[in-house]
C-alpha cells in the first residue's frame, strides 16, 4: 500500500438539518501519514471526519484501500476506523482497562473480563503506547482530564485500525500533554497508519503532520505539506491573520501572531 | 506490568461478582420459600417445600401450589422485569436517573389497560389486557426517547418523563370519570394501586410469555450497553448499531412493563432503586448490572409482598403503595445526589 492512497473521497457533500456543511471534498490520503484537518470554526472538520468514519449520511463516495465505504458492514467499518470523538466522554466510573478494552470491540471482545490473549496483547500495547498503565485499575472519573484524555487515546490505538480520526485530541491539554498526544499519534503513522488530527493548533499541525487539509465553508481549499498548504495567502484569505513563519530542526514553525 | 497482571486483577473482580451474584440467588429462593409460608396460615418452609413436592396435607398443598405460588411467581418474575429494565434504561440512557416508572411506561401501561377494561372490549383476565398495555408502554417509551432525543441531559429526561405519566395518569382518570359503572370505577382504583394479592395461574400465564421475551431481548443487547457508556457516537463508531440498539430497548421494556401491569397494576420504583443497590457491589458496567439488577428486583417486590401480609393493618396494604412509600424517599436521595448534573453541570 505504500504510496497508493490508502483513503480516498470523491466529491463528499454533507447536509445536517437542511444546511450543507460540506460541498464536494475530494481527497487521496496514504497510510503512513499523519494528516491535519484544520480550518476556522464551522468550516466542517469534525463533519468531514465523521463522514469518513460513515458516523454521517453523506454523498459522494468515500473508498478504504479501494473498497467503497457504503458496502462495509458495521463491524468491518469499525475494525478499520478508529474514531476519537471530542470531549472523551465517559458516563460511567468504570476502571481505565475496561475503557481501554472497549477498542477491542469491533473484533469481538464484547466483554472486558473475557478477552482472548491476543485481544489482551492489543489492549496491553495501547495502554503503554499512550502511558495509562500505572492507573488501569482506577476509575476514568477519578482521572484528570490529561490522563483521562490519554486513556481515550489508549481506547483507539486499542482497536489497532489502520486508519485513526482523532477530534481535538490536545484540546484542553497542557503543553507537555499535548506534545506527549502528538508524539503518540505519529508513532501510529509511523507503524504504518493513516492518522488524521483534527486541530485547531496551527503550530502542533506545522510540527508533525505530513500533510495539511484546510477547510473553509465546507470546502477543501488547500492541502500539502504543512508550509506550503498553510501558505501566508492561505493564512490570510482562510484564517485572517498573519504568522510568524520560521524552521526549528527542519520541522515548519508557524505562530498565529496578528489579525488582519 | 504484564498480560497476566491485566488478566488477574480482572479475574479478582469477576469472582467477586460471582459471589454477589450467588448471595443473591440464595436470597431469592429464601424469599420465594418465605412468601409460600407468609399468609393467614403460617408454614415453615420445611412444610412450604413438602407441599410444594406433593407431601403435606391436602388443604396445605392447595394453599402453597394454587394459592400462593402464582403470586411468588408473579413477585419474582414482575421483580426481575422491573430492575432489569431500570437497569436497561440506566444502560440506554447513560443515567442512573433513568427508570421506566419515572417515564411513564407502567402508568401508560396502566391506561391502556384501563382502558380495555373501561370500554368492555375484553374480561379481566384476557390477552388483549396485556396487549393493550404493552401497545400503550411502547408507544410512551418511544415519544419519550423522541422527544427527549440523542444524548439527552437528566432534566430533559425527567421533565418529559413527567409530562408522559401525568398525561397517562390524566387519560386513566378520564376513562374512570366517563365510566357509568361506579363498581368498575372501584375496581380500577384499587387495580391502579399494584397488587399480587388473590393472582391465579391464569395470571402467571398472562404476564410470563411477555416478561420472558421482553427479558431476553433486553439481556440480548447487554453488551451494546457497555460500548454506549463512551457516548452513542463513539459506539457506533465501534460496530454498535444505536438506532437499532434503542428500537430493542423501547420493545423489550414494552413487552416486560406491559406484560407486568397487565397483571399487578403499576408498581412503582423497583426499576430505580435496583440497579442503585447492585452498583456499589458489582461496579458500573452497565451490561454486568443487568442480571444482578433483575435479582435484586425480585428481591425487593417478594419482600414487600411479604411485608404487606405481616404488616398489621385494617385493610390490606396494596405492595404498589409500599413500593412506592419507600422508592419516592429513595428518588429523592437521588436526586440530591445527582443535584450538580441537575443544575446543569456535566452529566
Amino acid at each position: 500500500m505504500n504510496g497508493a492512497a490508502f483513503l480516498t473521497a470523491q466529491g463528499l457533500g454533507v447536509k445536517l438539518a437542511g444546511r450543507v456543511v460540506l460541498r464536494d471534498v475530494s481527497l487521496a490520503l496514504s497510510s503512513g501519514h499523519l494528516v491535519a484537518l484544520v480550518g476556522p470554526n464551522g468550516a466542517g472538520k469534525t463533519t468531514l471526519l465523521r463522514a469518513l468514519a460513515g458516523l454521517v449520511p453523506s454523498d459522494g463516495e468515500i473508498r478504504v484501500r479501494g473498497e467503497a465505504l457504503s458496502s462495509l458492514p458495521l463491524r468491518e467499518r469499525a475494525r478499520r476506523f478508529a474514531y476519537l470523538p471530542q470531549g472523551h466522554l465517559m458516563h460511567w466510573p468504570l476502571p481505565a482497562r475496561d475503557i481501554v478494552a472497549l477498542g477491542r470491540y469491533p473484533h469481538g471482545a464484547t466483554d472486558p473480563a473475557r478477552l482472548t490473549a491476543k485481544d489482551a496483547e492489543a489492549v496491553l500495547r495501547a495502554m503503554q503506547a499512550a502511558d495509562v498503565t500505572e492507573f488501569s485499575e482506577r476509575r476514568v472519573t477519578e482521572l484528570s482530564g490529561g490522563e483521562r484524555s490519554r486513556v481515550a487515546l489508549a481506547r483507539v490505538l486499542a482497536v489497532e485500525a489502520p486508519v485513526i480520526l482523532a477530534d481535538e485530541p490536545t484540546s484542553s491539554l497542557d503543553p507537555r500533554h499535548q506534545i506527549d498526544v502528538m508524539k503518540t499519534l505519529r508513532t501510529a503513522s509511523d507503524r504504518g497508519g493513516l492518522v488524521i488530527v483534527v486541530t485547531h493548533d496551527l503550530g502542533l499541525a506545522a510540527r508533525f503532520a505530513d500533510t495539511v487539509l484546510v477547510l473553509s465553508d465546507g470546502r477543501l481549499v488547500s492541502q500539502g505539506a504543512p508550509a506550503e498548504a498553510l501558505s501566508e495567502q492561505v493564512m490570510a484569505e482562510v484564517f485572517r491573520i498573519s504568522a510568524y513563519r520560521a524552521e526549528h530542526q527542519r520541522e515548519a514553525v508557524i505562530v498565529p501572531w496578528a489579525e488582519i | 506490568m504484564s498480560i497476566q497482571s491485566v488478566m488477574a486483577t480482572a479475574d479478582i473482580a469477576a469472582r467477586r461478582r460471582a459471589s454477589v451474584l450467588a448471595a443473591l440467588v440464595v436470597l431469592v429462593v429464601l424469599l420465594v420459600l418465605l412468601s409460600l409460608g407468609v399468609g393467614p396460615v403460617r408454614l415453615s418452609p420445611v412444610s412450604v417445600i413438602d407441599a410444594l413436592f406433593g407431601g403435606g396435607s391436602d388443604v396445605q398443598q392447595v394453599i402453597v401450589r394454587e394459592i400462593r405460588l402464582p403470586r411468588a411467581v408473579l413477585g419474582f418474575a414482575i421483580g426481575a422485569m422491573l430492575g432489569l429494565s431500570g437497569a436497561a434504561m440506566q444502560g440506554l440512557l447513560r443515567n442512573p436517573l433513568a427508570a421506566p416508572e419515572l417515564f411513564g411506561a407502567p402508568q401508560s401501561a396502566a391506561f391502556g389497560a384501563v382502558l380495555v377494561i373501561a370500554l368492555g372490549l375484553a374480561d379481566v383476565r384476557s390477552y388483549a389486557l396485556p396487549v393493550a398495555a404493552i401497545i400503550a408502554a411502547f408507544v410512551s417509551v418511544f415519544a419519550l426517547l423522541a422527544i427527549a432525543g440523542r444524548n439527552a441531559g437528566l432534566l430533559i429526561l425527567i421533565l418529559a418523563g413527567l409530562a408522559i405519566s401525568s398525561l397517562a395518569g390524566a387519560a386513566t382518570a378520564l376513562v374512570m370519570n366517563l365510566s357509568s359503572n361506579p363498581f368498575v370505577v372501584l375496581e380500577i382504583a384499587f387495580w391502579l394501586l399494584g397488587s399480587l394479592e388473590d393472582r391465579s395461574f391464569r395470571h402467571v400465564m398472562l404476564a410470563l410469555p411477555f416478561i420472558a421475551a421482553g427479558a431476553i431481548i433486553l439481556l440480548s443487547q447487554r453488551n451494546a450497553f457497555r460500548a454506549l457508556s463512551l457516548g452513542e457516537e463513539t459506539a457506533q463508531s465501534l460496530g454498535v448499531d444505536v438506532g437499532w440498539l434503542r428500537l430493542m430497548v423501547i420493545a423489550g421494556v414494552a413487552l416486560g412493563v406491559g406484560g407486568a401491569v397487565a397483571v399487578s397494576g403499576a408498581i412503582g420504583f423497583i426499576g430505580l432503586v435496583a440497579p442503585h443497590l447492585m452498583r456499589p457491589l458489582i461496579g458500573h458496567d452497565p451490561a454486568r448490572l443487568l442480571i444482578p439488577s433483575a435479582l435484586t428486583g425480585s428481591a425487593l417486590l417478594l419482600s414487600a409482598d411479604i411485608a404487606v401480609r405481616i404488616i398489621p393493618s385494617t385493610s390490606d396494604i396494596k405492595v404498589g403503595v409500599l413500593t412506592s412509600i419507600i422508592g419516592v424517599p429513595f428518588f429523592l436521595y437521588l436526586i440530591m445526589r445527582e443535584r450538580r448534573a441537575l443544575s446543569g453541570g456535566v452529566a
